[in-house]
């Protein structure tokens, strides 16, 4: 149930994130469509969600922001999973010299904070839009991951079946890609949505710090508008909606996550047993 | 049993001086890997900014970031080094012509009151939760405190940072609107307590987002560790549930959390910055979000440096207390 709503929530942004422009032309409205008899205005049958100090419609905004927001969130994502499983499982799979460099490194990423980190770099770059903040976020995210899916194939490398099929003389390669990747995939799912969270949160404090390019719109460069004027003159509308997505699709990953993990460790599963007892009484 | 300790400790300290080293030099290319003639890209934009010419001081001091093309990269590079090692970080551009070490030495430790405080809270509140709520997996408070951490955790430090200020501050007025203390009673009897009272609202929203990660952390682990035959033995023994609770469940199920500790430091650090800036509190966060506006590149750097190294230590403090409370480490030393 837990994880049904977390996909759910997942897929319902992923819709948005897809038709938004449509969705948009459908309502008929824009991200940058300014209305001069609507500004500041409070939510109402027009704009459903109100309007900006400038005139433009917060729900469009909304649904222009999903969608760059979900691109810098898998993209960044998707990096981080490839860096983390190729660093990750390399060091574990072959360990030695290999694995001491790779843990070395991994190990330094992990100490090293992340939002000071991408800020360095994002704060030199001159082209701030979304796939270059993504790449940025990706390439300081990868740490996490990689130390877990180093240990998980360590432990998979001395399992039985691996050593069986080592025995019958399957190729490195074969080992990898066949035996201990499929196991894998339940920690590199989990990671892949830990990881669009993250990006998601860490392109929003960015955007907060002003690091954004100007003509994107993200649930971040929202919530950074929205602060400097929002605040002052109590226009709720504007900024509490941004950071509610944000915390939704963080608790959905949240949600999925804790279904993966009971699938992966029964001991956590005892929560549902539990329940299920009770339900049956 | 002490020289596997202090084994254990030393190859912590040379991890992290790679570290920190690594940190140093990082700090030192980004800049130099900028391609062209970053300099004076830089002062055009300044000047553009503020509308007024750039003193020469503050074009050598931007000159400097980015290297002298005069020199050699190696000794731009040693010459680095030392200044880094004289606390040395340049000029700051917005404020020129403060050095950024007094800068970052006035905003440090207002940061270090916030995230110290903190951090120490959200982890006690977090953990004590956690214990609670991992006793009896599925139970009441379980079914409630589970769900509701997962979505704290989720929350945008920033974000709720303004819903507070908004609430409490500008609504309800129980609290002041920023800063860090009130300056008209800077020195006076009442300073102290400004300072608490400036310093409620940040913190209870840092607490109130951080906590949640700890809570989940640690009830994974109790619920791991309550299915343990040594505490099935100890409820066996007859041992009040509070000592099987806290003696032997709680204690072995913290291990990971002191590991957690370090790892987490380099998160609220960077959600406490972002806090600061909403509500304008004189610490490195502020500096950061000035660095960032203004582009002043020398403070910007300044503050990854400081941040960074005092996370690393931070590390290393966490690293120490785990080889006092956990004796394996010690045993893998030897």
């Amino acid at each position: 149930m837990k994880v049904r709503i977390g996909i759910g929530i997942i897929a319902f942004f992923a819709v948005i994130a897809i038709v938004g422009p449509w969705l948009n032309d459908l309502l008929g409205v824009g991200p940058w469509k300014i209305d001069y008899d609507a500004i500041s205005q409070a939510p109402s049958g027009e704009h459903l969600l109100g309007t900006t100090s400038q005139g433009t419609d917060v729900l469009a905004q909304m649904i222009a922001g999903t969608r760059n927001s979900m691109v810098v969130g898998s993209v960044a994502a998707i990096i981080g999973v490839v860096l983390a499983v190729v660093l990750g499982v390399t060091a574990g799979f072959f360990g030695g010299k290999v694995d001491a460099v790779l843990s070395f490194v991994t190990n330094m990423f992990l100490v090293l904070p992340v939002l000071p980190l991408t800020l360095i770099v994002a704060g030199y770059v001159q082209d701030t839009g979304p796939v270059t903040i993504a790449l940025i976020i990706g390439l300081f995210g990868w740490a996490p991951g990689a130390r877990t899916l180093r240990a998980q194939t360590l432990s998979l490398r001395r399992r039985d079946f691996v050593m069986a099929m080592r025995m019958v003389g399957e190729t490195r390669a074969r080992l990898i890609f066949v035996e201990v990747l499929p196991h894998l995939a339940g920690w590199i799912s989990a990671m892949f949505l830990h990881l669009v969270l993250g990006a998601v949160l860490a392109e929003a404090g960015l955007a907060f710090l002003g690091i954004s390019s100007a003509d994107t719109v993200s649930w971040g460069t929202i919530i950074d508008q929205a602060r400097q004027v929002a605040m002052l003159n109590g226009m709720w509308w504007w900024f509490v909606p941004p950071g509610l997505c944000i915390a939704l699709l963080g608790t959905a990953t949240g949600l999925v996550n804790f279904g993966i993990d009971e699938v992966m460790n029964p001991r956590l599963r005892t929560a549902d047993i539990k329940a299920m007892r009770k339900a049956l009484a | 049993m002490k020289q596997g300790k202090g084994r254990f400790l030393t190859r912590r300290v040379a991890f992290y001086v790679a570290t920190a080293w690594s940190a140093i030099t990082l700090n030192f290319l980004i800049p130099r890997l900028m391609p062209g003639d970053p300099t004076s890209v830089i002062v055009r934009q300044l000047q553009k900014q503020s509308g007024e010419s750039i003193p020469p001081e503050a074009v050598e001091a931007i000159q400097k970031l980015f290297g002298d093309p005069r020199a050699g990269l190696l000794q731009q590079y040693w010459d680095y080094l030392g200044s880094v090692a004289r606390l040395d970080f340049g000029l700051s551009i917005s404020r020129f012509p403060t050095p950024v070490g007094e800068l970052l030495g006035a905003g440090l430790p207002w940061t270090l009151l916030l995230v110290g405080t903190t951090t120490l809270l959200a982890f006690a509140i977090g953990t004590g939760l956690g214990i609670a709520a991992g006793w009896k997996p599925g139970g009441r408070l379980d079914g409630f405190l589970s769900p509701l951490s997962t979505f704290l955790s989720a929350l945008p430090y920033f974000w709720v940072a303004l819903i507070a200020l908004y609430v409490f501050g500008l609504v309800l007025g129980w609290f002041p609107l920023g800063g860090g203390y009130d300056p008209d009673l800077y020195g006076r009897p009442g300073f102290l307590g400004s300072v608490l009272e400036h310093l409620v609202m940040p913190a209870a929203t840092i607490v109130f987002s951080a906590f949640g990660g700890w809570l989940l952390g640690m009830r994974n682990m109790m619920i791991t560790t309550v299915s343990e035959d040594y505490v099935l033995l100890g409820k066996a023994k007859g041992l009040s549930s509070g000592r099987v609770m806290f003696r032997y469940a709680a204690r072995n199920a913290l291990l990971p959390s002191v590991t957690g500790f370090a790892m987490a430091i380099g998160g609220v650090l960077g959600g406490a910055l972002l806090t600061e800036i909403v509500f304008s509190y004189p610490g490195i966060g502020y500096l950061l979000y000035d660095a960032v506006s203004k582009r002043d590149y020398p403070l910007m750097q300044g503050v990854f440096l400081l941040t960074t190294l005092t996370v690393l230590l931070a590390n290393f403090v966490a690293d120490s207390v785990y080889v006092m409370i956990d004796p394996r480490t010690r045993e893998a030393g030897r």
